[in-house]
């Protein structure tokens, strides 16, 4: 196995404002991004080989972007794979290049979520027995929250404060980031004392639901030399999808095994050995804030049961050791499904090009991006790192 | 000789009465949860009165109500599926009249008198609706009641009855009618319940020669407190032969009364002591039992009538049981989008895993997984599964939520995960909770609820409860 380490180059990115995007379709999010990131690479609408759509409920087929781009009857695959759809498209661009077929693809990740009329995700399901009990995200991750409170003999009121700073740093992050959904401040009481959503998580501690869309043109580095020199290098694409989880009794609900392996493969894949050092950042699917406490045991950045203290801490601010969601995050964007991913790429991308302005960290080599999908128990995770160029 | 092998019942654990705000009356009266019915306090009785009996010796189902959730679909059916009997068996649904229980236990004793069935299976339940603040509202109450009859090992002896079959419109209730109507109190009274139980009461003794002193105790149906007294006073009934009525605590539970009723006595029935039920609709019937030295054997460890009667929350406002009516109507459709209807083929296809609650115990490796797989979770064996029913092992919640925002209804929804004894793990809804019990390691039971109606479909499955009772024997957590 060759990996794809340093086989593949990002030459541009682009990035939609994120939030109620009450007068913008879809097609306008995928124009959007799109044409900024035809302009950071400096290339033309027609210069992309072959493109990869990814949307979880907007559009069945990728022809929409084709339809969107006026792209001229070159191949178009839409991507589906729940939370990680977007990182999973730009994924599959990735290896297309890799393995030589293509010189310069196009990545899209959008969705349009606000159309729907409700306030929460409504993402239709396919007909069946409809015995399972309705849990929305909330309850579902609130379960993991209870367990790991429980297991680690958390007070509510413990829990419930680390939590809460976890959603305030994400919250202080999107202060610094005009594409945010939200760009204000929150504070730790206002977190802990929202109304409750799925106890023990209240409103704070759940991502918004917004409509967005990103993009990202992907070549060969020999080609990427040649239109800048402050292009960024893939250094592993991961993706690990469990089967096992919520069946067996002998899961823990406080650890995802899917962030574990799609991690340990990426770690691999780019030669990282001690992640909390070697990285510069992370942006990881803050979904809810239990989720984040939990990634930051399960990629390694802290010890089992010693998230809490790391948070506490300080460690994952802007300002800490390892600065994590530095955008904002999930928090703060919202979570249009099929863009996430890529919209996480493109705040690693901005960090290694110094061009993240008031969020800029001051050593900003190596970034990873983490996406899970589905729910505790049956994940889709991808963990992709990037690397400024050589 | 033919009779009661064993009986069982179910009372909702929640309660009308003096601690709901907004309601009328000071005394009690039981109310089924909002995910209850006739079919599901069916399901909760039968278990009670199965306990660990051999399911596989039960030849006949019969479900008796006047409030079965299909017009045209059997309620029997779901119910035998639910307790896992085998599909080898006779079932009916008797229904449209009060009388039902009473005409179902007759029917299937009178299999079991004519051989053609070993042992047969009656469960009654009601949960009829009055108008909101109504008389029948308030004297209503929700029960179930369920016996398994048979010539073996008999605790109570059917030595008789008589019936009385006469067309009377005193109570009636139409196809789409939501609530009981009733003519005029005084001519339903006179002509009715207090002229027709003691002709069927005086018929039964001419016919076997008894007295009525010879009764020892007497299940007998009446509408409410009052009308009930009458009728035994009128009938010359000592107060000591009367089966207390239960107004006040239960309340008139319909076509599943005077069963419910029965089992009372039978649970503090000494031997040799002679037992009438009586029920009232169109007729009268009259079923007597005498019982035998065994009796005690078939009494409930903990659960049976008195046991569930003594389980008991009081729901908190009127308002929330309007809401379970469904006569306080909720809007929710800004939260979630509406259910569709569920799919058909996929339920008949999943009816062991949601009717029968099998799990997959696998013959390789012996990992207890649920749902049941094709491939072992475990060891990866591939089409090596036993079934192994949850539906009766007593489980522990390893963690939940509480989710504010699913519905309308018994917000917040609790969702737990259930570890059993034995093994298997579910992910399930929690109902008949209070919040303040629910924690990580409560120990729960598994309930038979339904879920949702939609496209005029019922649709059941199983939820956690806190267990009302201890475990069921050997079943002891770390035991």
């Amino acid at each position: 196995m060759n990996g794809i380490k340093d086989r593949v180059a990002i030459i541009g990115m682009g990035c939609t404002k994120f939030g109620e995007r009450w007068e913008a379709s879809a097609a306008d999010l995928m124009v959007e991004a799109a044409y900024e990131a035809y302009a950071d690479a400096g290339i033309e609408p027609g210069d992309a080989q072959a493109a990869w759509l990814g949307t979880v409920s907007s559009f069945r087929t990728g022809q929409p972007l084709a339809e969107a781009l006026k792209l001229d009857y070159i191949p178009i695959t839409r991507v589906e794979n729940a939370c990680a759809t977007a990182t999973d498209a730009f994924r599959n661009a990735a290896y297309a290049v890799a393995a030589g077929i293509y010189d310069i693809v196009l990545a899209v990740g959008v969705e349009k979520l606000k159309d729907s009329g409700f306030s929460g995700l409504a993402v239709p399901e396919a007909p069946g027995s409809d015995v399972t009990p309705p849990t929305p995200p909330p309850s579902q991750f609130a379960m993991a929250a209870t367990r790991y409170f429980h297991q680690y003999g958390i007070t509510y009121e413990e829990g419930k404060r680390t939590l809460a700073q976890i959603a305030a740093k994400n919250h202080h992050n999107g202060t610094l980031n005009s594409r945010a959904h939200f760009q204000q401040e929150i504070g730790v009481d206002q977190v802990i004392n929202a109304p409750m959503i799925a106890w023990p998580l209240g409103l704070f501690d759940c991502c918004g639901v917004s409509d967005g869309a990103a993009a990202a043109i992907i070549t060969t580095p020999e080609i990427a030399r040649s239109f800048r020199r402050d292009y960024v290098l893939v250094k592993a694409l991961a993706l690990s999808v469990g089967a096992f989880g919520a069946i067996r009794s002998d899961w823990d609900f406080t650890h995802f095994p899917e962030t574990v392996r799609a991690s340990q493969s990426a770690y691999q894949e780019a030669g990282i050995s001690s992640p909390r050092e070697e990285l510069d950042m992370a942006m990881v699917h803050d979904c809810f804030t239990i989720t984040e406490l939990i990634i930051y045991e399960d990629l390694g950045f802290s010890p089992r049961g010693g998230a809490s203290q790391d948070v506490a801490d300080g460690s994952f601010t802007l300002e800490g050791e390892l600065p994590v969601n530095t955008d904002g995050g999930l928090k703060c964007f919202g979570h249009p499904i099929g863009a996430s991913g890529i919209r996480m790429i493109y705040e690693v991308y901005k960090q290694l090009q110094g061009k993240a302005d008031a969020r800029q960290l001051g050593k900003a080599d190596l970034g990873l991006t983490h996406n899970l999908g589905g729910r505790p128990g049956s994940f889709t995770c991808s963990v992709a790192i990037f690397g400024a160029a050589e | 000789m033919a009779g009661i092998i064993a009986h069982g019942a179910y009372v909702p654990r929640f309660r009308l009465g003096p601690d709901t705000a907004g309601w009328m009356a000071s005394t009690e009266r039981a109310a089924a949860n909002f995910d209850e019915d006739s079919v599901t306090m069916a399901v909760a009785a039968g278990l009670d009165c199965l306990g660990n009996r051999d399911r596989n010796a039960i030849d006949g189902l019969i479900f008796a109500s006047t409030t079965v959730p299909y017009a045209e679909k059997q309620g029997a059916a779901i119910i035998a599926a639910a307790l896992d009997l085998r599909q080898d068996i006779f079932t009916a649904d008797v229904t449209d009249v009060l009388r039902a229980g009473t005409t179902a236990l007759r029917s299937a004793l009178d299999s079991v008198v004519a051989g053609a069935a070993r042992q047969v299976l009656v469960v009654v339940a009601d949960s009829r609706q009055g108008a909101p603040r109504s008389d029948t509202e308030r004297n209503a109450g929700d029960g179930a009641a369920a016996f398994l009859l048979g010539r073996d090992d008999v605790v109570a002896e059917f030595t008789g009855f008589h019936t009385i079959t006469e067309n009377m419109l005193d109570n009636w209730r139409s196809s789409g009618d939501s609530f009981v109507r009733s003519w005029e109190d005084r001519f339903a009274t006179e002509e009715g319940i207090e002229r027709i139980v003691p002709e069927a009461v005086e018929g039964f003794l001419q016919k076997y020669g008894l007295n009525l002193q010879d009764v020892d105790r007497v299940a007998l149906y009446g509408p409410d407190a009052r009308r009930h007294g009458r009728l035994a006073t009128s009938m010359g009934l000592d107060s000591q032969q009367v089966q207390d009525p239960l107004f006040g605590s239960l309340g008139n539970t319909g076509a599943a009364f005077p069963l419910m009723l029965l089992v009372s006595a039978l649970e503090s029935a000494n031997a040799d002591e002679l037992l009438l039920a009586i029920s009232y609709g169109d007729g009268s019937d009259v079923l007597a039992f005498r019982t035998n030295s065994l009796v005690n054997r078939a009494r409930p460890g903990a659960g049976g009538l008195h046991g569930h009667l003594k389980s008991r929350s009081a729901i908190a406002s009127y308002e929330t049981f309007a809401k379970w009516r469904e006569v306080w109507l909720t809007d929710d459709a800004a939260r979630r989008p509406a259910p569709s209807s569920p799919s058909v083929s996929a339920l008949w296809r999943e009816s062991n895993k949601n009717l029968r609650l099998y799990a997959g115990r696998c013959n390789a490796c012996g990992y207890v997984q649920y749902p049941p797989q094709r491939v072992c979770v475990n060891c990866r064996a591939m089409d090596e599964t036993s079934p192994v029913r949850l539906s009766d092992k007593a489980g522990e919640v390893f963690t939940y939520s509480m989710d504010y925002i699913a519905g309308a209804v018994d917000t917040p929804l609790v969702v737990s995960v259930v570890d059993f004894v034995g093994g298997g793990r579910i992910i399930c809804m929690m109902t008949d909770r209070e919040l303040e019990e629910v924690e990580v390691g409560m120990p729960v039971a598994m309930s038979f609820r339904k879920l949702r109606v939609v496209n005029g479909i019922h649709n059941y499955y199983w939820k956690a409860i806190p267990r009302r009772f201890g475990a069921p024997a050997g079943q002891q957590v770390g035991g």
